[in-house]
């Protein structure tokens, strides 16, 4: 147990700022499953299980998983945000297992964003 | 194959626009939900986010008067549903003597359909555990406890790893960053009564009591839990404390209308296109909020009204879309603001039925203590099933406004005083339903079962054979190209066909 200082406090906030940019940490890709209750019930954890699943089998270790939650628009759930370096986020909505292997494949690990299943782009 | 062959010729690739320029996110201002997005499984990120800054300023650089000043300053009133000024709540504790003081946090969440709350606690827990800190510094309490409604287990489930995550860095514990201020905090859960979301009566559970109100004075900030001084406030307005102690009440206030500042989440539900969680600047009309960011009604149904403030609050009808979002401006069309749960309502809804809803779920909640709600609502039910089930009398409108102005004026809490409501707003709004129910034995809105016929009109019928491949009895007799014909003597009145006709043609 640690008792942090306001100096620390602001050299974790640093750390922590700098490993949020892809660019500066060990993945190329993070994937945020937005997991409320929402989400949940919708059958996100089926699409977390299918992504984990294919993070397995493609044998790649850069590739970061985010379990968040609600991001609001709860009519589309469940939601995936998919954001590879260097490039804009997609907001993905109304995914289930077999749209998040699609998603996978097609846009984490060739680029190619799945524009079907795309709600928005994220700046 | 390669990529490119994989892709049929001259296939245009979908436009996906940026999510700025989409009305629903668009026309959000985040302070609450600020931080949707991160791990709220993972401290650091919080911090990342400028997490416990606040928190740090207030215990090291601020007295509990500069703290309560920026509060009031702000303007923040509590987002619970009665909208007190939140500094002065936290004014009258600093100013209640006493070694023993306590900050609570009212993460019950009882209203039907709303979870502005549960979104917070489960996107963003440590927004809120940093506000009951600043506020137990304002305060000089040492002990907190937040009352979680059991049926939120992903809340409990992370607000516990935050709690145990916050209690690692020294940020809840003794002597916060070295600064000698105490302040920790547990979770007491409920255990599925309504009325346990009122302040006393959720006092009394933590004191392993039955959850029932007492009359105030003495109010919580000077008699609270076991007696002590007590700030309890909701968990959204928790949320917004940071950011205020960072920016300063006047970034705040800059927010919002004349007296209501800031913004305020809602819970988006009903029959709108766009279901979800949204934050607005006060001021934001219902229209805006329905239409714009809503998305309007779908399936090419009409607005009707919409239901603000749950089982205390009104309904609005169209007339009065362009209201401002604020305290003041909705308590005007007889609704109220209330926790933030907003429930849109399309040309089938039965505005009767729906009031009966809200009574029926607070004759259920009602603790029983005090005769006027207790018999009152009891009696209220009674009569609104009757108009329902097609047994209205003449005299039965005239006694719901009587009992009503009775519930309201004796009841001892906020569950009675404002139990009544949903039935005099519809009574102010719709009253040509209650005496359609009642004089001629009709709902309007198609939704009462007992007044509907279940018969099909031949005019309007369009032959598409929808309630056919829907009947789950069976009910249904249709060919291609000839209009349906309900079987009376199988039909189970569940309404699935009236729901899913696409021209409104079952009567």
């Amino acid at each position: 147990m640690r008792k942090l200082t306001p100096n620390e406090l602001k050299k974790i906030k640093e750390k922590a700022v700098k490993e949020s940019d892809l660019n500066e940490s060990a993945y190329t890709a993070k994937v945020t499953v937005h997991l409320g209750t929402c989400g949940i019930a919708a059958g996100g954890e089926e699409v977390l299980r299918a992504l984990n699943e294919e993070i397995e089998k493609s044998k790649r270790d850069n590739i970061k998983v985010v379990i968040s939650a609600c991001m609001g628009m709860c009519s589309s759930e469940p939601n995936v945000t998919v954001k590879r370096m260097g490039e804009d986020s997609i907001l993905y909505h109304n995914i289930d297992e077999e749209k998040m292997r699609q998603i996978f494949q097609g846009h984490i690990l060739n680029g190619e964003i799945q524009s079907d299943y795309a709600l928005a782009k994220i700046r | 194959m390669t990529e490119n062959e994989s892709k049929p010729e001259g296939k245009e690739k979908k436009v996906i626009p940026y999510l700025d320029e989409i009305p629903f996110f668009s026309h959000q201002r985040l302070i609450v939900l600020r931080n949707k997005g991160i791990d709220p499984e993972d401290i650091d990120e919080y911090i990342a986010k400028d997490g416990y800054q606040a928190a740090a300023k207030a215990i090291l650089e601020m007295t509990p008067e500069q703290i309560i000043y920026e509060i009031k300053t702000s303007g923040l009133r509590g987002r619970g549903g009665a909208g007190f000024p939140t500094g002065q709540k936290w004014e009258f504790a600093n100013r209640s003597e006493g070694e023993i003081k306590y900050v609570l946090c009212n993460a019950d969440e009882g209203d039907p359909g709303a979870f502005m709350d549960r979104s917070v606690l489960e996107a963003d827990p440590h927004s809120v555990l940093e506000g009951m800190i600043i506020a137990a510094k304002a305060i000089d309490a040492h002990q907190g406890y937040i009352y979680c409604r059991a049926e939120y287990p992903l809340a409990i489930k992370r607000l516990n790893i935050a709690i145990s995550q916050a209690r690692e860095y020294g940020l809840l514990g003794k002597d916060i960053f070295g600064s000698g201020f105490d302040f920790d905090l547990e979770i007491y859960q409920g255990a599925g009564a309504f009325v346990c979301g009122e302040e006393t009566a959720l006092m009394r559970s933590i004191e392993g009591m039955r959850g029932m109100p007492r009359p105030r004075p003495p109010f919580p900030a000077q008699q609270g839990l076991w007696k002590k001084p007590t700030v309890l406030n909701n968990v959204e307005t928790y949320a917004n404390v940071a950011q205020i102690i960072l920016n300063g009440g006047e970034w705040y206030a800059s927010i919002g209308t004349e007296t209501s500042k800031g913004t305020k989440v809602f819970a988006l539900v009903g029959t709108v296109k766009n279901i979800g969680l949204v934050e607005v600047p006060m001021g934001t009309t219902l229209r805006t909020l329905i239409f714009d960011i809503g998305g309007g009604i779908p399936k090419r149904k009409k607005f009707k009204a919409v239901q603000l403030g749950g089982p205390s609050g009104g309904c609005v009808p169209e007339a009065f879309l362009d209201t401002p979002i604020d305290y003041e401006s909705i308590a005007k069309v007889g609704a109220i603001m209330g926790s933030g749960g907003v429930i849109v309502m399309d040309n089938q809804t039965c505005m009767v039925d729906m009031a009966r809803f809200f009574m029926d779920f607070i004759q259920d909640e009602s603790c029983g203590k005090c005769t006027p709600c207790r018999e009152g609502t009891k009696r209220m039910l009674e009569i609104l099933e009757k108009i329902t089930n097609g047994e209205g009398e003449s005299s039965d409108i005239e006694l719901l406004e009587e009992l009503s102005e009775m519930v309201q004026d004796g009841a001892l809490c906020g569950l009675g005083q404002t139990g009544p409501n949903p039935v005099l707003s519809t009574l102010r709004y719709f009253r040509d339903e209650y005496d359609a129910h009642v004089y001629e034995k009709k709902c309007p809105g198609k939704r009462c079962p007992a007044l509907l016929k279940f018969e099909v009109d031949l005019d309007s019928c369009t032959k598409c054979g929808i309630c056919f491949k829907r009947c789950p009895a069976d009910a249904i007799e249709w060919k291609k190209k000839e209009p349906a014909y309900i079987d009376k003597s199988k039909c189970i009145k569940c309404m699935t066909c009236i729901s899913s006709c696409p021209s409104d043609a079952i009567f």
